[in-house]
């Protein structure tokens, strides 16, 4: 027992605190002894205080080796997390003062090129094209809700099929989709402007029209979120208890009533979820944009995103401090819709 | 709420991506010693694009490892898509090829950084004559008076036409000594709507379309110095118009249907009976049995300064922090060579830089006037480029397509491009 507790003894008797004969209110129940009367040399270690019952030392040998093996574990993202995005993150916000050159060097040019770019009207064009993306983006989440609803009705037929078929698109590369729906856009030869000429609609040069090419492409963006969003709202419909079905049944109500008035509120954290996902990745807009329309489109200035201009000016155009400077007001643009949406939450989403 | 933590984190980190790209590529250097010779084999890397010659490149590289038993080159294909970007962080980082491919619109900007090794010492060595490869080319690899890159082939510009279409119309094939106002009325009289032929195509491009017409109208695309623009002037104006006319008139497709289906797909297809197109693409049509025998070349037509071509070509240049400087140099001194130009022009991918080894291109496909191609070298410009090549080519793209839609009346573009390309060039300093 004494050897147990000598340093501990020592310590307090150090201190002067404790009552003589060493023993303070017993061992195992460590957990009693005061602040000050801790080991000194080790400050403030977590956790010892508030957990009677346990042997002290034991346990703390034990803690030292769990924060250790947490450590080796979290070591690896950790480092990744720091290597591959905060010091990105911390270099793009430098090289935004500079202005440096293709091969590096660079030259402090202080808030040279925000002035610049907050001045140059092709910002305030390409976000607002960034914009009108994201909003035609979000009609996609309504679009994969009924989908997701109706593919959970009881009883459907090959669901499994029907989830792969909208799943595809998700597992096929977006370049490979651009190249696809271009040729199906195609003003001359399109399957698009053939079927609507069946119907007597003559059809458009739907990438290459200023005031079609944006939706076209957005439409694609769509088509290819598609699989994931109803994936995930198909998992949260089945996790709604089929109990408030039953009971809204006896009261009457019909499938539709029972979607709004059940599925949709129980799944509201799903379609948050979703929203916040779509969202971001609409504001980031940039592979369809890349493959499917071009700086030689006339409808390029209507379609170039934030992200498109940022490319061309610091890898086709070699500006790279005036790119870091729009990709900080790209990461501030997110970060702030982001947490608008946050906000906005709650007035709408139900944590069951 | 464990969900909401978990998405807070994302929609942090997500962003960060994008910032990720931005942050790559820095540090410079490239001092440059003389070159020592190296005892002990070594390996060397040669950085190319094209995969269609790779088969000639390697067969230059085994007769230049077979007479330099100590050092072997190994070849490094990128397409071209990701080839610049690629270079410019490998060099950036140290890592560049020894010996690799260069363009025009990227050599000043190469030179101007210190990533290419100036090649006074390789070619004494070698014992090149500067005087084998066309002037314009030669003009083009050479920054601040000291040479970087040695032509390694050159393309200039012709017009492919349809035979049967030229046939429908009862027309005559254009000679080789034809000028603008033939072309111009042979792109009306071939034009025939009902069959959706349209008598030439009119897109908004540079090297196979106003990089030549504005010389040939005795205008300039930049300045020799590479420092002012030559958008402004009343013949580059000629030049545009020469293009803009036929779209406006219906001789060509319109550039929204030109972005739909390229020019080139529509030519291929009997949309499209004249298509200005650079002599790489000889190989093309020669491969495609339906085309091999319908379709031929003609130079351009004579402007009012005459016919002028721009030519361009690739260039061997050695990476300025090459760690095997002095076999760099044997090599891309045996590339400079006659026999590497033989080896290329026996191939038939390209047009050997080196003058006297192009009879063996112009023979490889006797069923097209190849030699339209060669004879232009006499009275070719160099390809527009300055250091930072890009910063305007943007511009170019962006105001002259809004000239070719008719957003902007070409007189009032040519205007406001010069300025901006004036401005764009003064940053370069």
């Amino acid at each position: 027992m004494a050897g147990v507790l000598s340093d501990t003894q020592q310590a307090q008797g150090a201190d002067g605190a404790t009552a003589p004969g060493g023993v303070p209110s017993g061992s195992g129940s460590r957990g009693d002894t005061p602040a000050p009367c801790r080991r000194r040399g080790r400050p403030g270690r977590p956790g010892r205080r508030g957990r009677p019952g346990r042997s002290g030392r034991g346990l703390s040998r034990m803690r030292r080796n769990d924060l250790f093996w947490a450590a080796v574990f979290i070591l690896p993202t950790l480092l990744g997390l720091v290597v591959f995005y905060l010091w990105p993150v911390v270099r793009t916000l430098l090289i935004s003062f500079t202005e440096t050159g293709p091969f590096g060097g660079s030259e402090f040019v202080g808030l040279a090129n925000y002035r610049e770019l907050f001045g140059d009207a092709r910002l305030w064009e390409t976000m607002l094209n960034t914009l009108k993306f994201t909003v035609v983006a979000l009609l996609g989440i309504p679009v994969a809700l009924v989908i997701a609803a109706l593919l959970s009705t009881e009883g459907l037929r090959g669901v499994r099929i029907y989830r792969v078929l909208y799943f595809l698109p998700v597992v096929t590369m977006p370049a490979a989709v651009g190249l696809i729906w271009r040729t199906l856009y195609n003003g001359d030869v399109g399957v698009i402007n053939a079927l609507l000429g069946l119907v007597g609609i003559e059809g458009t040069n739907w990438l290459s029209n200023p005031a079609t090419a944006l939706y076209a492409i957005a439409g694609v963006g769509i088509w290819l979120g598609l699989g994931t969003q109803i994936v995930i709202f198909l998992a949260a419909i089945q996790g709604v208890p089929k109990d408030l079905y039953e009971a809204a049944a006896l009261d009457g109500a019909g499938r539709i009533r029972q979607f709004w008035s059940i599925t949709l509120p129980q799944i509201s954290p799903s379609v948050f979820f979703i929203s916040v996902l779509a969202v971001i990745g609409a504001l980031q807009t940039f592979d369809l944009i890349f493959v499917m329309t071009g700086p030689t489109n006339p409808a390029y200035p209507q379609t170039e995103t934030i992200v498109a201009q940022f490319y061309q000016r610091g890898f086709v155009e070699n500006q790279q401090g005036y790119a870091a400077a729009i990709a900080l007001v790209i990461l501030v643009v997110i970060v702030a819709v982001t947490a608008l949406q946050f906000r906005l939450q709650k007035k709408w989403v139900h944590y069951v | 709420m464990r969900r909401t933590s978990t998405l807070a984190a994302t929609a942090v980190l997500t962003p960060l991506l994008v910032l990720g790209l931005a942050a790559c590529g820095q540090s410079t250097g490239g001092a440059t010693a003389d070159a020592q010779p190296e005892n002990g084999p070594v390996t060397i890397s040669y950085g190319i694009w094209d995969k269609n010659q790779v088969p000639a490149m390697q067969k230059i590289a085994d007769e230049f490892h077979t007479a330099n038993p100590d050092v072997t080159v190994k070849i490094q294909v990128t397409p071209f898509k990701q080839y610049f970007t690629t270079l410019q962080t490998a060099a950036a980082g140290g890592g560049a090829p020894d010996v690799f491919w260069m363009n025009g619109p990227n050599v000043k900007l190469y030179a101007a950084n210190q990533q290419l090794l100036p090649l006074d010492q390789t070619i004494s060595r070698a014992k090149l004559d500067l005087g084998n490869y066309p002037e314009a080319l030669v003009d083009l690899y050479t920054y601040e008076g000291k040479t970087y890159g040695i032509p390694k082939d050159f393309d200039t510009v012709g017009v492919w036409y349809n035979k049967a279409l030229f046939d429908a119309k009862k027309l005559a094939y254009p000679k080789d000594d034809w000028t603008w106002a033939d072309f111009q009325s042979a792109a009306r009289a071939l034009t025939d709507k009902t069959k959706g032929v349209y008598g030439a195509a009119a897109p908004v491009e540079d090297q196979a379309g106003f990089y030549d017409t504005i010389p040939s109208a005795g205008g300039q695309v930049i300045d020799a110095a590479g420092t002012k623009s030559g958008f402004d002037s009343p013949e580059a104006l000629k030049g545009i118009e020469f293009w803009t006319s036929l779209v406006k008139d219906g001789a060509s497709p319109t550039v929204q249907q030109m972005t739909d289906t390229s020019p080139g797909d529509l030519f291929k297809a009997g949309k499209v009976a004249m298509y200005w197109n650079g002599s790489w693409a000889a190989v093309e049509y020669n491969g495609v049995p339906e085309l091999k025998d319908a379709v031929n070349v003609a130079p351009v037509p004579a402007g009012p300064k005459g016919q002028v071509s721009v030519i361009h070509g690739l260039g061997n240049v050695i990476y300025a922090r090459t760690k095997h400087q002095d076999a760099a140099q044997k090599f891309v001194g045996f590339l400079g060579g006659e026999r590497a130009a033989q080896i290329q022009a026996e191939a038939g991918a390209v047009i050997p830089a080196y003058e006297g080894t192009q009879e063996a291109w112009v023979t490889s496909m006797p069923q097209f006037n190849l030699k339209a191609y060669v004879d232009e070298v006499a009275t070719a410009v160099p390809y527009p480029a300055s250091k930072n090549t890009k910063a305007w080519t943007t511009l170019q793209t962006d105001i002259l397509t809004k000239v070719w839609n008719g957003e902007v009346d070409a007189a009032t573009g040519l205007k406001d491009l010069a300025t901006q390309m004036n401005a764009a060039l003064a940053k370069e300093k």
